[in-house]
């Protein structure tokens, strides 16, 4: 490969520093972003600001129903599009036939993980609000971000499927299995890593949305937690996003503080896919 | 066996496969569903805005008084930031994917592909302001004539908001390259350098590619780090010093507008939203009729 | 491992909530009143009560389809809102609630642009204004020679079409090469930091930046509304010699949703708490007397707009539209 030459071990050595630097870049920018709002709203956290509903006084609000309205909506995103993200995967890749119709749904999926969340959010009105009547719900605003990350979830668990050497496939039908008892049995755990990925990019998109929502009729102040898949709800984007638009001096470390609660449930609700995660990969692959 | 067993077992089979094919169909719904909303809308525009106006205009003033329907200002706009946010993705993305999948310990990768992906999970508000705020003043001071809305700000966050996408899923895919096939190059007397770029890349290119796919999507239809940043003047220019407005940042101005629902100004969401659907599904076609042939190859 | 969580998340959710319900949404601009007036309700009362700030145009569309009782608006409802609202049946008791005043805002290292006439605003702010009005001097010849740089509202905001009409004289007519954004932060943060800068947005944003900003007086050369240029104020807009950039807002109420009684009591409420309100959060309210003449409106439950259902119109006070209406 390299006509006879040794390797050339001091380009490697300067090339593993760049790759390390390209690594450390994002990060330290990240470091930068969020150190400045955990430097200003990090003060506001407390208890009270957990538990409060807004209020017109900056130093009175909180973000009690955005909080429990975030982590309900993520849950039942995730309820939505995992499962039926995952199946369309396996069924596209284990089941579905190469062909030209395949490879325009492959496409088409491509496409719509490009669509504007707003046009979700347009979709999510006239089809879950008010053609499926569901109403300005919790419901409605979970199905209209499980269609929104379905492209991610899929796209993601396509690769991990395909990572999965055909040889385990052949051994699984080899031993008598059948198709389906092969996929779950051998290709999923196999895979299940890269799902777990999918997932991971998936929540974190979900959770940060906020303009399909206000379109569809998420609130954007209320004075009750949602009480049930039909109640109304809001989310933390939501509230964070109507602060930073205030005038008051004040809401601005208001939305620093609710910028530090979301992570904060980011870091929660990916919590336990990553150490999943990181498991399975270290049992399969090394 | 028995042949009673074999039959139950096929119709399970059978059901077991017609219900992954009704969970994929979901998909398919869905873009039917988007598409019949913006034919709608944009046959009704076009009945009263005629296409070539559309297509040869060089200003888009859709709500001014002197309206101007022309959509190659939205597109420049979106396809600069889009094109900045790749150019800063994919270099950071790949290389970091590589380091994560070849070169760190397991320690250092248990701690930092997480963080990494904790990069997707900030609220593009926040990355937003972070460009308006904190990114655009700084660049002020090296590049002269930057304006305070501008291209290269959002261009440049977008890209950084996307790496996680393109490292995540590129260093799954390189993590899954079996051993064997490196130990062989390694036996063959090729270093580190030579395999990773003839043999482990090559091999995991499906999911790169993948990855870079869908963080080209994700550029385009960002909405609010363009909106916050990027500023509200559709513009027809390559200068990323200047305000422009993306497609999407005119899709959120209108969809959360004072203009009334039944408008042309409204229909103008639609419209512009179509073409965006229009230009993503040629690229993602012509990407995958490239990646196709090169996995011939 | 799912199933029993499934169980019980589902036993929970077969809730919409208890009954009463009084749905608000529509424009940002009305959202903060709307909040404050929720929030003191809910000290009071155990509705539920939810504010959405989808825009003016959205919220009307669902005022119209009957999916929420209150519609905020910045303007006044327009012909296509009417004639949705007659389609889903819906009649709207129209209620203004506050006057949102439009500060035009400048550098405060600017010392020579104190005051402006409505004239001179016009040239500066026409379509045509984008060729031939791009220095200070142009305005006015002894101002200094140097570029203006122009901040203002979004186009598809209630408040761009509001000072379009009032001083260029037509809707959405003006110049496009100005820094324009939908958050008036953004704006303030563009003006505060360049002195050449001059923009206009929402009075409550200058109030909360006094000390970055210097306002511009305005002169509508009229003479029975106040001689020579004013600075807008709580006072001038309220007695309406700061013209013509101060508007109504208002709130939109279906008149079949008030015969419950949650909704009946909220709209009270905010006629009645509102004025005070109104001033906490940065808007100006309504002279005493036009308020009365407001509760009296929802009281008789009176429908249509004394707007003529057309949208905005400049230099009319809301008081005598009302008396008229």
């Amino acid at each position: 490969m390299n006509r006879g030459r040794p390797p050339n071990r001091v380009l490697e050595r300067g090339f593993v520093w760049l790759c390390f630097f390209a690594t450390l870049l994002p990060i330290v920018v990240l470091a930068l972003l969020l150190g400045d709002v955990v430097i200003t709203g990090v003060g506001r956290l407390s208890w009270d600001f957990l538990t409060s509903f807004p209020s017109r006084n900056p130093d009175e609000a909180g973000i009690y129903p955005a909080v429990i309205g975030s982590v309900l909506l993520v849950a039942l995103t995730g309820a939505f599009a995992l499962p039926v993200g995952i199946a369309t995967a396996i069924y596209l890749e284990e089941y579905g036939k190469r062909g030209r119709i395949a490879n325009l749904v492959e496409i088409n999926i491509a496409n719509l993980a490009g669509v504007p969340s707003i046009i979700y959010g347009l979709l999510g009105l006239e089809v879950f609000v008010r053609f499926l009547g569901l109403g300005r719900s919790l419901l409605a605003g979970a199905l209209t971000l499980g269609l929104l990350v379905l492209p991610i979830v899929i796209m993601a668990s396509r690769e991990a499927l395909r990572t999965v050497p055909l040889e385990m496939r052949e051994a699984g039908l080899a031993l008598g299995a059948t198709q389906w008892r092969t996929v779950r049995s051998v290709v999923l755990p196999m895979a299940l890593p890269g799902i777990l990925t999918g997932s991971i990019l998936s929540v974190s998109r979900a959770i940060g949305e906020a303009a399909p929502l206000v379109m569809l009729g998420a609130a954007t102040a209320m004075n009750f937690v949602p009480d049930g898949l039909l109640s109304p709800f809001t989310a933390l984007p939501i509230q964070i996003f109507n602060w930073t638009s205030r005038p008051q001096a004040g809401f601005a470390v208001d939305a620093a503080a609710g910028i530090i609660v979301l992570m904060l449930t980011l870091l929660v609700l990916n919590g336990a896919a990553i150490w999943l995660r990181h498991r399975i990969q270290r049992r399969i692959f090394r | 066996m028995p042949r009673k067993r074999l039959v139950g077992s096929a119709a399970r089979e059978r059901s077991i496969e017609r219900a992954l094919l009704g969970c994929a169909s979901v998909s398919i719904v869905t873009t039917f569903a988007i598409l019949v909303i913006f034919a709608v809308e944009t046959f009704a525009f076009f009945t009263e805005v005629p296409l070539a106006k559309f297509l040869f205009d060089t200003e888009w003033t859709p709500l001014f008084a002197d309206a101007h329907f022309g959509i190659w200002p939205l597109v420049a706009g979106t396809l600069l930031t889009s094109a900045l946010a790749i150019a800063v993705a994919v270099p950071f993305g790949l290389l970091s994917a590589i380091y994560l999948g070849e070169f760190a310990p397991p320690r250092v990768r248990r701690i930092l592909k997480p963080t990494l992906e904790l990069l997707a999970g900030v609220p593009t508000i926040v990355y937003g302001y972070f460009a308006l705020v904190v990114l655009t003043p700084m660049l002020q001071k090296v590049i002269p004539g930057l304006a305070g809305l501008n291209a290269l700000s959002p261009g440049i966050v977008m890209g950084v908001m996307i790496v996680p996408m393109i490292t995540s899923l590129s260093e799954d895919a390189i993590q899954a390259v079996p051993q064997s096939l490196r130990e062989g190059a390694y036996a063959l007397g090729a270093g580190r350098l030579a395999t990773i770029f003839r043999v482990v890349l090559p091999t995991a290119l499906s999911g790169i590619a993948a990855s870079v796919v869908l963080a080209v999507s994700r550029a385009i239809g960002e909405t609010m780090i363009v909106a916050i940043a990027a500023g509200q003047e559709p513009r027809l220019t390559a200068d990323p010093r200047v305000p422009i407005e993306t497609m999407t940042t005119f899709m959120v101005q209108i969809g959360l507008g004072d203009a009334p629902t039944g408008s042309l100004g409204y229909r103008t969401l639609f419209v512009v939203g179509a073409s965006l659907f229009v230009m993503t599904f040629t690229a993602n076609l012509f990407s995958h009729r490239l990646a196709r042939r090169f996995r011939e190859r | 491992m799912r199933q029993p969580l499934l169980f019980i998340f589902l036993a929970a959710a077969c809730g919409r909530g208890s009954g009463d319900l009084v749905a608000v949404d529509g424009s940002s601009t009305v959202f903060p009143i709307s909040e404050a007036v929720a929030e003191e309700f809910s000290r009071e009362h155990k509705t539920h009560v939810t504010v959405g700030a989808s825009g003016t145009g959205g919220g009307f569309k669902k005022f119209c389809n009957g999916e929420i009782a209150i519609a905020g608006a910045s303007r006044p409802i327009k012909p296509e809102e009417v004639e949705m609202c007659a389609k889903g049946s819906i009649e709207y008791i129209e209620l203004p609630v506050a006057y949102d005043g439009l500060a035009v805002v400048v550098h405060p290292s600017n010392t020579w642009a104190s005051s402006m006439t409505v004239a001179e605003l016009a040239k500066l702010w026409a379509p045509d204004a984008q060729e031939k009005i791009k220095k200070w001097s142009d305005i006015r010849p002894d101002w200094p020679a140097k570029e203006i740089h122009l901040f203002g509202a979004g186009v598809d905001s209630g408040t761009y079409d509001y000072f379009t009409q009032a001083i260029v004289g037509k809707e959405h007519s003006s110049r496009g090469d100005y820094t324009s954004s939908e958050d008036d932060n953004v704006l303030v943060h563009g003006i505060a930091s360049d002195p050449l800068a001059l923009g206009f947005f929402g009075y409550a944003y200058y109030l909360e930046n006094k000390d970055k900003l210097s306002l511009v007086a305005i002169d509508d050369e009229k003479a029975d509304n106040g001689a020579g240029p004013i600075l807008p104020s709580p006072q001038t807009v309220r007695d309406g010699t700061y013209q013509p950039l101060s508007r109504p807002v208002f709130i939109y109420v279906g008149k079949a949703a008030t015969a419950k009684p949650e909704v009946a009591a909220f709209v009270d409420f905010y006629l009645a708490r509102g004025p005070a309100l109104v001033e906490e959060v940065g808007y100006i309210p309504l002279p005493d007397s036009a308020y009365e003449l407001v509760r009296a409106r929802f009281v008789g439950r009176t429908v249509g707009s004394v707007f003529g259902g057309k949208g905005s119109k400049v230099g009319v006070s809301v008081e005598d539209l009302l008396q008229a209406g």
